[in-house]
């Protein structure tokens, strides 16, 4: 069971708010970073959890579009579409990835390994085009730098051109 | 170019300037939060914010200081503050990098904002696709308590504030207030009916303020340095401090720039950004994020302060300037961010829900060389159908894309279904919009 494996982290979850209902994204997110998903069995053990019933846990999740509810790839590609990014080039980076996977928006690979989505802003408009991938981003992209990418996390699960703590402009060395 | 003395990107601008707590203490920091704690009554406080003109960074620009002055002072239950870093504004990404690169200085600022409403429970509602930003402020947040400016019996003076990192899940609207709020408490996010306002109804129906991470930030050196000092800067007395504008698109040098309040587009675009990134004009430009209205050359030398932008016709909004370079069809741009509006939409609203839903529908259909000539009308009438009548302003946001495209570049729509008239086969069905 997803809680009691996570007896001290769902504990410390619940600490925080003074209503256990607050804690209900907290332990999704939780749920899906564990299962890559948001399953059924993961939304009843947290409706239990919370005393809630599961109508009420399904109909929260299907407000926000980051729960999958059904399993994806193990790398969720996701592409910044909405204009800022557009005008810099994010329609190329789609095609350049169903080129280089085969896959279109909302595919998976065979190896279960990439899943395509075509996302609203993700906030960094100032370094498109941009993919998020799991937790991390990717921007200023060129067909080169995604090809590395996507190698990279195939070979590797990790890449290093993922961006670290945020600055944009960097600074000019003095 | 003329030079400006920064004041919340400065820290991190320094070489090797890493945000560690170490770092932020070099600098100067947590000296207000002492001062406030020693010397300080929380209406002092509040005073010295509301002299410094400071309004809110979030996008509506209401006075930090007057909203802090309506949190109840005998309430008999919890108070909370918020702090909102759900940046989800398409062409915003400023609170990410005051977050990521200097996250004690908005902590700072929301200690010093618990003190003066009387809050003890803070927490930080983050989008959820920052996750390193979240996991930044989760460490900052721990060096914090270590060094005792947070938890129980802060700095020795017997008052209790606790911060919390909550992450989102995906939804523009949760920006909005009162859909954060409704978020926070594990609910969809659907803005409230205000009033009441958060000030006396808000988290768990107590009294709450709701403030933006770069409010946030402001708050350190205005204590430090003084209300009056704040208010020097900028463009008073509307229109007080720096602010940290996001420009974006089809220019050289996007990216972060603090400046005074009161500088031009033209200063932004041209010296800071570096100009158009190819010999094509400036065609268009966005002075503040996707729910501004669109601006064109003629408003180049507009200031950019919260008065200058309302009377050219649209909004400084959460500070993000997008460019567009000539040949980018305004109808194209229109419609990628009526797309946006759709797709988040929170539903509560029939007018904003089936509105944005037609919108895009008759937008697309415009851009498929598939318009008819009543279209024009038909986007007339509905962006005269949806602002003023839904819960909160995301309806009126919606329409700006389409009316000000509309009213500066009406030609464009009308080529394309002219152009449509031409080229379509009499008869044919109208494609119908598949989401
Ligand atoms: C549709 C909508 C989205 C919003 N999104 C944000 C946001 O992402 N971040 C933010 O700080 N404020 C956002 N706001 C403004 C907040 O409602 C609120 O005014 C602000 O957080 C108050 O903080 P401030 O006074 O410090 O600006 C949004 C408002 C609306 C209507
Ligand atoms: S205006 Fe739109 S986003 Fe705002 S409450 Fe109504 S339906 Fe939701």
């Amino acid at each position: 069971m997803l809680i009691d494996r996570f007896k001290n982290e769902v504990e410390d979850i619940l600490s925080r708010y003074p209503v256990k209902r607050s804690a209900l994204l907290p332990l999704l997110n939780l749920a899906q970073r564990e299962e890559g998903f948001v399953s059924e069995s993961a939304m009843k053990e947290i409706a239990k959890v919370l005393g809630l019933t599961p109508a009420q846990v399904f109909e929260t999740v299907t407000f926000y579009t980051m729960f999958n509810l059904k399993p994806i790839g193990k790398f969720h590609l996701q592409v910044c579409k909405s204009l800022m990014c557009a005008l810099v080039g994010s329609d190329e980076v789609v095609v350049w990835i169903q080129k280089k996977l085969g896959i279109a928006q909302g595919q998976t690979t065979a190896d279960n390994l990439f899943t395509l989505s075509v996302v609203e802003c993700l906030g960094s408009c100032g370094t498109g085009p941009m993919m998020q991938v799991n937790d991390d981003y990717y921007e200023q992209l060129s067909e080169e730098k995604v090809g590395r990418v996507l190698d990279d996390l195939k070979r590797d699960g990790t890449c290093s051109l993922k961006t670290g703590p945020f600055m944009y402009p960097q600074p000019l060395a003095k | 170019m003329a030079t400006y003395e920064k004041i919340l990107l400065k820290n991190m601008e320094q070489p090797g300037y890493t945000g560690s707590l170490a770092d932020y203490e070099g600098t100067g920091g947590y000296r207000a939060l002492r001062t406030v704690l020693r010397d300080m009554q929380p209406d002092q406080v509040i005073e010295v914010v509301k002299k410094s003109g400071l309004r809110g960074r979030g996008g509506a620009g209401f006075p930090t200081g007057v909203k802090w002055g309506f949190i109840p002072k005998n309430h008999p239950g919890p108070k909370y503050l918020c702090c909102n870093a759900d940046e989800s504004e398409p062409g915003t990404f400023k609170d990410r990098q005051l977050m990521e690169r200097d996250p004690h200085q908005m902590l700072e600022g929301m200690a010093i904002t618990c003190f003066a409403i009387g809050a003890q429970t803070a927490y930080i509602y983050i989008r959820g696709e920052f996750r390193l930003g979240a996991k930044i402020l989760e460490q900052a947040l721990q060096e914090a308590y270590a060094a005792g400016y947070l938890g129980n019996n802060i700095l020795g003076s017997g008052l209790t504030i606790n911060i919390y990192v909550h992450l989102g899940a995906g939804a523009y609207i949760c920006g909005e207030e009162t859909a954060l709020l409704e978020s926070l408490e594990g609910k969809r996010g659907m803005p409230r009916f205000k009033p009441p306002f958060p000030a006396t109804h808000g988290l768990y129906q107590n009294p709450t303020v709701v403030n933006n991470v770069e409010t946030m930030a402001n708050i350190p050196h205005i204590i430090n340095r003084g209300g009056e000092w704040y208010a020097s800067i900028g463009s008073p007395p509307k229109s007080c401090g720096t602010r940290v504008f996001c420009l974006s698109g089809h220019v050289k040098r996007p990216g972060n720039y603090e400046t005074p309040m009161g500088i031009t587009f033209r200063e932004l675009i041209y010296d800071l950004g570096g100009g158009m990134r190819s010999d094509k004009p400036l065609k268009a430009f966005i002075p503040g994020g996707a729910s501004a209205p669109f601006l064109t050359p003629d408003h180049l030398d507009v200031k950019m302060d919260f008065e200058s932008v309302a009377l050219a016709g649209s909004m400084l909004g959460s500070g993000g300037v997008t460019v567009m370079e000539e040949g980018t069809n305004m109808v194209w741009a229109a419609l990628r961010l009526m797309e946006f509006f759709y797709h988040e939409s929170c539903g509560k609203c029939t007018p904003c829900r089936e509105g944005t839903s037609w919108l895009v529908q008759t937008l697309q259909r415009i851009w498929n060389k598939r318009g008819r000539p009543e279209d024009v009308g038909v986007l007339d009438e509905l962006c005269g159908n949806i602002p003023g009548r839904t819960v909160c302003a995301f309806g009126d946001a919606a329409v700006s894309p389409i009316v000000s495209t509309l009213l500066h570049w009406r030609g464009e729509y009308e080529a394309l279904i002219r152009e449509a008239q031409e080229t379509m086969p009499r008869n044919k069905e109208i494609p119908v919009f598949t989401p």
